[in-house]
């Protein structure tokens, strides 16, 4: 048999029916579902006399319009719109017999950080949600991406999702991670070399060094942001550190069940020899600690570098954006990008809000005090992020430094929720899109890591991480 | 579905590169639970300013563009977001036809589920319709699905465009995929009877 790429596997086994110069018919193991990409779809299958095919196979949270504050299980959500999205969710959910994991339950949170914690996220298996950051889940090896309302609904009826096979692309990160560079710094450098476009009708595997030795928190960063890309969907092959994530999770098999899925999640690898229509690859050593500049996931820099001048960019495209960008971000060309304050912190959303990310925050926010002209949050992904996050007392080391500790959900990453930003307020963010707008109408949001957040918070100014003294 | 055959309209410049979803609706407005009245939300930010009033600066703004079917725009159209609402905005204010050098996946998976025929064209083409739309007055495109091809009214325009032919039989015919997908129901049947075997 030729060797084959983990994607291909993993598509191979999913066919229902395939048919020339047709998308093929993919069956889906599981369909993650929130409040905000699904009401469209229960309504459609209400008026066709449908229902869901597999509830089993189908998980529900309220994460997007979910309010954070301390206590909000037992308040009434005060935006009206907001309430009925959140009941049309509940209600659907008792209609069609899905579990939904809402405010209250333990086991609510972003959507992407609760499959994986709950264990349904597992290698092998094809995954969607109505969202576009279901590019996560592919840090397990599973083939697993964004899909929009009407497939939604074509999911919850039939099982299934059409989808023409995508190419495949090689990103292999040779060398290991320096000091002080996380994995949201490696794929914003990425995003920085191959645009936001450059992944566009591809699913990734990453691959090499900085990968194999990195965290599922950290697997599950970089594949997140594939997106931003233009990536189909991220992957990273399954190993040990795969297998020892999920043993032990609850949605995860137990016992023997367990060493026979490894057995056959082990297989899943991409085969020696196997081609990638595409090939690119990165240098980890050259990568330093990154901020964007822009209104893109692409206008990255490192944090010892300048803003740059868009006269200096030769495609007349890419400098009117890079001009417009920078007006946007009131930034000058030349500007050191640590002499910039700032105004807000968001450590959150499903790109950095996992136990990783908020150790690490902490280590840098112990026994330091959030600058005075800073408001800083700290937004857990998931309930039960928080809830471990509060038993090792990280909550109280956020608290002691003047950080407002807040209920799981995506919160500021799209201000869905009343966590958003003035017009003109400048932040820190650990989220995933500095898109206009993204955060608050007139908000202006520079990407970073936890550890650069969170120091950026202390200092009220960007720092380079790599000098900073832990205390 | 409407069914997509032809279409002759003015057509709209939006001449910007990388136009994401959270630009064609913002995060805000997407808490309705219809899939309606969405249009009056396309390009909110970039359309209006502030304190609500009219930008008068936003290309689409202009009365000359007023009732344009058609849109184009820079590469790499409808990135970011799986937002379906972004669609349902484009149709809701009126476009039923999008022209851009490239087009993020998953919009254009949503814009097939909508009707929306996106065309992909080369980027000096692509200049070339921006630039006759900015600098003239009603300018026009007639697009017809069937011969997939793409025109001005003096003919200076005329490109072919490729598309699927499952993609095109879906437009013409205003087709929703679940029908299709559930002709094939003993197949998925199969499918999980097996899965249930192995396991």
């Amino acid at each position: 048999m030729p060797p084959k790429t983990m994607f291909e596997k993993i598509w191979n086994s999913h066919v229902v029916h395939e048919e020339v110069d047709q998308p093929s018919i993919l069956y889906v193991d599981l369909h993650l579902i929130h409040e905000v990409t699904t009401p469209q779809a229960f309504d459609g299958l209400r008026e066709a006399g449908r229902l869901v095919r597999r509830p089993d196979l189908t998980i529900a949270t309220a994460d997007h319009n979910t309010p954070t504050n301390i206590g909000r299980a037992f308040m009434p959500v005060t935006d009206p719109i907001a309430r009925q999205q959140l009941e049309a969710l509940s209600n659907n959910c008792q209609e069609f017999g899905i579990n939904l994991y809402d405010m209250g339950s333990p086991k609510q949170g972003i959507v992407h950080i609760i499959g994986p914690e709950q264990g349904w996220t597992q290698p092998g298996k094809v995954i969607v949600c109505g969202d576009s950051h279901t590019s996560t889940h592919g840090a397990f090896g599973a083939f697993a991406f964004g899909i929009g309302t009407s497939e939604v609904e074509h999911v919850l009826a039939t099982q299934t999702v059409r989808q023409n096979i995508p190419k495949t692309m090689e990103i292999r990160i040779d060398g290991a991670l320096p000091f002080g560079v996380t994995a949201k710094d490696l794929i914003l450098g990425i995003i920085g070399e191959i645009g936001v476009g450059g992944g566009q009708g591809h699913v990734i595997e990453y691959t090499g060094e900085a990968i194999q030795s990195m965290s599922m928190d950290g697997r599950m960063t970089v594949c997140n942001m594939t997106i931003e890309g233009g990536g189909r969907a991220g992957m990273v092959a399954p190993d040990e550190t795969t297998f020892d994530y999920l043993r032990g999770r609850p949605q995860a098999p137990q016992g023997e069940e367990f060493e026979k899925a490894v057995e056959e999640w082990s297989a899943l690898k991409t085969d020696e020899g196997s081609e990638f229509d595409n090939l690119v690859t990165i240098d980890a050593t050259s990568i330093e600690p990154m901020i964007s500049w822009g209104t893109n996931p692409s206008m990255v820099m490192p944090v010892t570098g300048l803003v740059p001048d868009p006269n200096l960019i030769d495609s007349k495209d890419n400098r009117k954006a890079a001009e417009s960008a920078l007006e946007y971000m009131d930034l000058e060309p030349g500007t050191s990008i640590q002499n910039i304050k700032l105004d807000r912190v968001f450590i959150g959303s499903c790109t950095n809000a996992r136990l990783d990310d908020l150790r690490a925050a902490a280590t840098i926010a112990k026994g330091h005090k959030v600058n005075d002209h800073v408001y800083a949050m700290v937004v857990p992904g998931s309930t039960a992020v928080k809830l471990q996050a509060e038993s090792e007392g990280l909550d109280s080391i956020f608290k002691d430094a003047g950080f407002d500790w807040r209920e799981a959900g995506c919160s500021m990453c799209l201000g869905m929720n009343p966590d958003v930003l003035s017009p003109g307020e400048r932040c820190a963010s650990t989220s995933n899109r500095n898109f206009e707008g993204r955060q608050g109408r007139g908000g202006r949001t520079h990407l970073v890591s936890p550890e650069m957040a969170t120091a950026a918070a202390i200092a009220g100014q960007f720092v380079d991480i790599r000098e900073w003294e832990l205390s | 579905m409407k069914p997509f055959t032809t279409l002759n309209s003015i057509v709209a410049p939006l001449d910007r590169v990388d136009v994401d979803t959270d630009q064609i609706i913002p995060a805000q407005f997407l808490k309705r639970v219809e899939r309606t009245g969405f249009g009056q939300f396309l390009f909110h930010k970039w359309r209006f300013e502030e304190d609500g009033s009219t930008n008068l600066d936003f290309e689409l703004n202009q009365p000359r563009y007023l009732g344009s079917s058609i849109l184009v725009s820079g590469r790499n159209f409808g990135s970011g977001s799986s937002r379906e609402h972004a669609p349902w905005a484009l149709l809701d204010y009126g476009f039923r036809c999008v022209i851009a050098p490239s087009f993020a996946d998953i919009f254009t998976n949503n814009c097939l589920q909508n009707g929306i025929l996106l065309i992909q064209l080369n980027e000096r083409t692509v200049r070339h319709i921006i630039n006759n739309a900015l600098n003239g007055k009603g300018y026009e495109l007639t697009v017809n699905l069937q011969t997939q091809r793409v025109w001005d009214q003096d003919k200076k325009i005329e490109a072919e465009f490729d598309i699927d032919e499952f993609s095109k039989y879906k437009l013409v015919n205003g087709l929703d995929d679940i029908d299709l997908t559930l002709q094939y129901e003993d197949k998925i049947l199969d499918f999980e009877k097996s899965k249930t075997q192995l396991h």
